[in-house]
């Protein structure tokens, strides 16, 4: 479980973050969802240690992240997986050889071993295929799916994902969304995930936080979601004529 | 940012890059990459550089002394003295500035925006110490290979106008370039070299290090790095001359 508390951050004088407190649990699909500008990728990076904030607490199974300084840090983020918005893959290496990536710096196993490991993890992502391809030379769910791969190699407790379906056509986002919640749950991940797709808030929205204008606005889960009476929510979710019609096909139980 | 914020951050970013690699295997996988990306791959452009500049100079040295009072060695050892103490280290050293430099700084200036570097991060990885690191170390050793390469081939430039032209005779030349040797200024080139190639590769990744935005701001960072480097050389070429020199 991750927690936070209080925390507030800003960049030149100006307030990004506002006493933001919110909890992600265990072994769910935790979402951030927000307009663009909200803060929700201030928040997921500031969780995840990329931004230091300027007060508040971030507190990673009763450990505080906020205190931690050089290499205990380091050796807490070997913990962490993070899948990034432009999957963030190593341009000179092969798909086989980016998941191998962290094996090869933090694991003393063999390289047989590593390999092995490497392969199990592409496999469950369905990309052995790929194996010996360039990130340039693969699509881009592909690569999604190799940054998947690459981010839960060293069996990660967080999996922090910024945005996954951006650039993705439905199906292959859905793919997507189904995956890491798979993973979610079979590895039991505290899962987090920045996102403004609604199809993923309604597919995989176990644990919702919804963030306007640098504060908690509202947290749920998908199915509170039609009846949250918070209007920047509703003006957010419902802003196409299709969620709409879905609202309210819900509102009259059909 | 101020120049003083800049040396700041620059001395932030050295203390991380020197520390101790977290796998000595992925320090020398890299290094190894790195000695032929950056040296292997510049000897074609010394060779060239060196080969014709040996032989112009030659040529620019009948021309303009061609003085009764000056002996006839005097061409072959200008052009070997300008190649040793000049040219092969700090004119090379900025002419690599503009390759390397540029190279080194859009490579990583393009995993800062492309989230590769936050990705390493996120791992745990010190990034500064894996990306940059073997880049330094590669650099400063491959370059004594570069200045002699250069030094040799200046003189055979020069060597070269002599065989083939009747501006100055093989003879004169050989004696000149062997006349008063001083074996001291290859060592001082050689020094000269590696200060200027740590210079170039830390002053290129800090440049990509610290990009922020875009396709653009790469762009813009490798040429404040090939500048901002080329003027440290020339500042430190000064300094170097005088304590090694004087």
């Amino acid at each position: 479980m991750i927690e936070v508390k209080n925390i507030y951050k800003s960049f030149d004088g100006v307030p990004v973050l506002k006493d933001v407190s919110a909890v992600f649990e265990t072994g769910k699909t935790n979402l951030i969802i927000g307009q663009s500008g909200s803060g929700k990728t201030v928040l997921m990076k500031s969780v995840v240690g990329i931004h230091e904030v300027d007060r508040g607490n971030i507190i990673y199974d009763n450990r505080d992240v906020t205190r931690m300084r050089g290499k205990e840090k380091n050796r807490f983020r070997r913990e962490i997986g993070m899948l990034f918005q432009g999957s963030a893959l190593f341009d000179s290496l092969t798909v086989l050889e980016n998941v191998l990536f962290p094996l090869e710096m933090f694991s003393d196993d063999t390289y047989e071993e590593k390999v092995e490991r490497a392969k199990f993890c592409l496999e469950r992502v369905d990309l052995l295929r790929a194996v010996n391809l360039f990130p340039s030379e693969i699509s881009g769910g592909m690569q999604k799916r190799a940054a998947i791969a690459r981010a839960i190699v060293l069996n990660p407790k967080y999996l922090f994902c910024d945005e996954p379906n951006s650039g993705l056509d439905p199906k292959t986002s859905l793919l997507i969304d189904k995956l890491v919640q798979e993973i979610t749950h079979e590895f039991n991940i505290t899962t987090i995930i920045n996102t403004h797709d609604m199809n993923s808030v309604m597919e995989i929205g176990e644990n919702i936080v919804f963030i306007n204008k640098g504060e908690k606005a509202w947290q749920g889960n998908k199915d509170e979601i039609y009846d949250t009476g918070c209007k920047p929510l509703e003006d957010l979710i419902f802003a196409s004529e299709l969620y709409k019609k879905i609202k309210h096909a819900h509102n009259m139980n059909l | 940012m101020n120049a003083i914020e800049k040396v700041g951050s620059y001395s932030m970013l050295m203390y991380r890059t020197f520390a101790i690699p977290d796998r000595w295997s992925m320090f020398f996988r890299s290094y190894s990459k790195e000695l032929k990306k950056q040296g292997l791959d510049s000897f074609a452009i010394v060779l060239i550089i060196s080969g014709f500049i040996g032989a112009v100079i030659t040529i620019q040295m009948v021309l303009n002394t061609s003085n009764p009072l000056l002996p006839d060695y005097a061409t072959g050892l200008a052009v070997r003295d300008t190649l040793l103490l000049e040219f092969s280290s700090s004119i090379m050293c900025l002419i690599l500035a503009g390759k390397v430099g540029s190279n080194i700084a859009s490579e990583i200036g393009t995993m800062r925006i492309t989230e590769q570097i936050d990705a390493l991060d996120i791992m745990g990885v010190n990034s500064a110490n894996y990306l940059i690191l073997p880049k330094i170390i590669a650099f400063m050793s491959i370059i004594p290979c570069l200045v002699v390469f250069s030094m040799f081939f200046g003189i055979l430039g020069g060597y070269g106008i002599a065989y083939f032209t009747d501006v100055i005779t093989v003879d004169k030349y050989v004696y000149g370039i062997q006349f008063m040797f001083v074996p001291y200024y290859v060592t001082y080139s050689i020094i000269k070299g590696v200060v200027f190639a740590f210079i170039i590769a830390s002053v290129a990744s800090y440049y990509g290090y610290s990009v922020k935005g875009g396709a653009l701001e790469v762009g813009k960072a490798s040429t404040d790095a090939v500048v901002n480097s080329s003027i440290i050389i020339l500042l430190f070429n000064v300094m170097l001359t005088q304590l090694l020199l004087a």
